[in-house]
């Protein structure tokens, strides 16, 4: 099996059956923020798993640099992306996934996963969280 | 404190310009703007200028002529001519100087622009992942605003369909064909619910203009405007904004909705007395949504505005009569300065084809940038 890699180490809790997403609580002002901040006035917090679809977006063009997704228009894919409201926490921009996008409604329940983006230099594929709706 | 006038105005022709930098094209309508208000540059007191992606504006010196005058560089992205204009209004109003210019022209490179998630404090990933695109904000942000307000893509294709229609009447603009609300609907769709042709591309072009004290004026030109208010404001908590990987639950105002209160309170004056608008129309979207975020209608308002022609040139309100930055691109550094350079044209009842009927006596513009600010104008005969 591949070995797998999250982009980025603080953003969600990994290797995980049921991941999450780390972001950061202002214990003055209990506003949360994603991703996590750093300071003696934040509490990292794990964010809820489950929220619903604020608005939404595809991708269908391929995106130029910094993106490591690809480079080549032919074989780039659409991609859909949204914001996912966490009750109570924050809204998050995040891929959306296991949907045709055809079928997203601003409101549907979404639920957090964690897939695999692209391979890296040394062949392990770099994992990205994402959202899915909840079945 | 003085009064501020606009008494020269010069631009380069939007679009591509093959072979011309986008400091030469900064010149150009620097000298324009010169001769529009038969001054010699050395008569300029001072200047404000920037482009966002070719080069630094006090190069220009080199070709206007080396006469030592403090002449500042603006960066604020696509509220970077706003910004030196505004600069150059407080510096006037100030009483340090008489006489300046602000200049803001660019030369970007095709397809959306390049996002450099750590020159706006972001990770890596943000833009590795394919999540920083101003086109995806755009998208994103009409998308729940079509849903919360009852808003069509019909709406969205009339406001492209008008921008071209008034760009075909502009010989200064980059798109200059009429296009059919049909063909804007059913072209390619670029990011869920906006086509190719509902957006602004980025482009080329640079416009100056020259700003004295009020009472000078006269000595300039016989059709002098003045600047009655300019205003900018940064993002307040909770609004929407682009190149953000979260955002608050509770929903906020805009940056937009501030720096316009801003400027209606600064100028004394209410919608009520505003002739000609030019709003931030990165695509069909932004138009429709700063037409709310402005105080220009409510919310909802624009599916019946839109369809009465009510924002067209001879509508109730004209808005972005000279084709907007849908038909003229969107150089970046000029891209502001280009909504007042119309303004001025059309209350110096010089617009020509597109002229706005009825002698419009004031006029807004409002510019919105990323990471989220925005900078609003009145000018008035």
């Amino acid at each position: 099996m591949t070995n797998q890699k999250p982009i980025a180490d603080h953003l969600f809790t990994w290797p995980s059956n049921s991941p999450k997403l780390i972001g950061s609580r202002d214990t003055e002002t209990g506003r949360y923020y994603f991703p996590s901040k750093m300071s003696n006035q934040h509490e990292k917090v794990e964010l809820k798993r489950r929220g619903k679809l604020y608005t939404w977006t595809v991708q269908r063009f391929l995106p130029k640099t910094p993106f490591i997704g690809g480079d080549d228009p032919e074989t780039f894919e659409p991609y859909a992306i949204g914001y996912i409201a966490l009750p109570g926490e924050i809204m998050i921009e995040s891929r959306l996934v296991e949907i045709d996008p055809k079928d997203l409604k601003i409101g549907m329940e979404m639920e957090v996963t964690v897939v695999p983006f692209v391979k890296n230099e040394e062949g392990e594929d770099l994992m990205i969280f994402a959202f899915k709706p909840v079945n | 404190m003085s009064d501020v006038a606009i008494v020269g105005i010069g631009i380069h022709p939007f679009g591509r310009t093959e072979g011309v930098t986008g400091l030469q094209q900064g010149v150009h309508a620097a000298k324009e703007a010169l001769g529009d208000a038969e001054i010699d540059w050395k008569d300029v007191q001072f200047a404000y200028g920037g482009s966002s992606a070719a080069g630094n504006a006090d190069s220009m010196v080199a070709e206007l002529g080396l006469t030592g005058l403090p002449f500042m560089n603006v960066a604020n992205a696509c509220a970077t001519g706003g910004s030196a204009l505004i600069s150059a209004y407080t510096t006037i109003k100030s009483g340090q100087f008489d006489i300046g210019m602000a200049v803001g022209f660019d030369k970007h490179p095709r397809g959306a622009f390049n996002a450099d998630p750590e020159s706006v404090g972001l990770e890596r990933w943000y833009g590795e992942t394919g999540l920083m695109l101003t086109t995806q904000f755009f998208a994103m942000k009409i998308q729940r605003y079509m849903h919360d307000f009852g808003i069509s893509s019909d709406t969205l294709a009339l406001v492209a369909e008008k921008a071209f229609r008034n760009g075909s009447l502009n010989p200064n603009a980059w798109r200059r064909e009429p296009v059919a609300k049909d063909f804007i609907l059913n072209s390619m769709m670029v990011s869920d619910p906006l086509t190719k042709y509902m957006f602004c591309s980025p482009a080329e072009g640079a416009i100056a203009l020259l700003l004295c004290r009020a009472e000078d004026a006269a000595k300039y030109t016989s059709k002098p405007v003045f600047l009655k208010a300019a205003a900018i404001r940064t993002r307040p908590f909770g609004s929407f904004e682009v190149f953000s990987p979260s955002l608050e639950i509770e929903r906020g105002p805009s940056p937009t909705l501030a720096a316009s209160e801003a400027t209606f309170e600064m100028a004394g004056m209410t919608h009520a007395d505003i002739d000609v608008a030019q709003l931030q129309d990165t695509e069909s979207g932004a138009e429709i949504m700063h037409m709310s975020e402005n105080g220009f209608c409510k919310d909802g308002d624009q599916e019946k505005l839109l369809h009465d022609g009510d924002t067209n040139i001879d509508g109730k309100l004209p808005v972005n009569t000279d084709g907007g930055c849908i038909a003229n691109g969107e150089p970046v550094g000029a891209s502001g300065l280009r909504q007042v350079y119309e303004n001025v044209l059309q209350l110096r009842g010089r617009a020509g084809k597109r002229q706005v009927p009825g002698d419009p006596k004031a006029a807004y513009s409002h510019v919105y940038g990323a990471p989220g600010l925005s900078a609003c104008t009145i000018i008035t005969n």
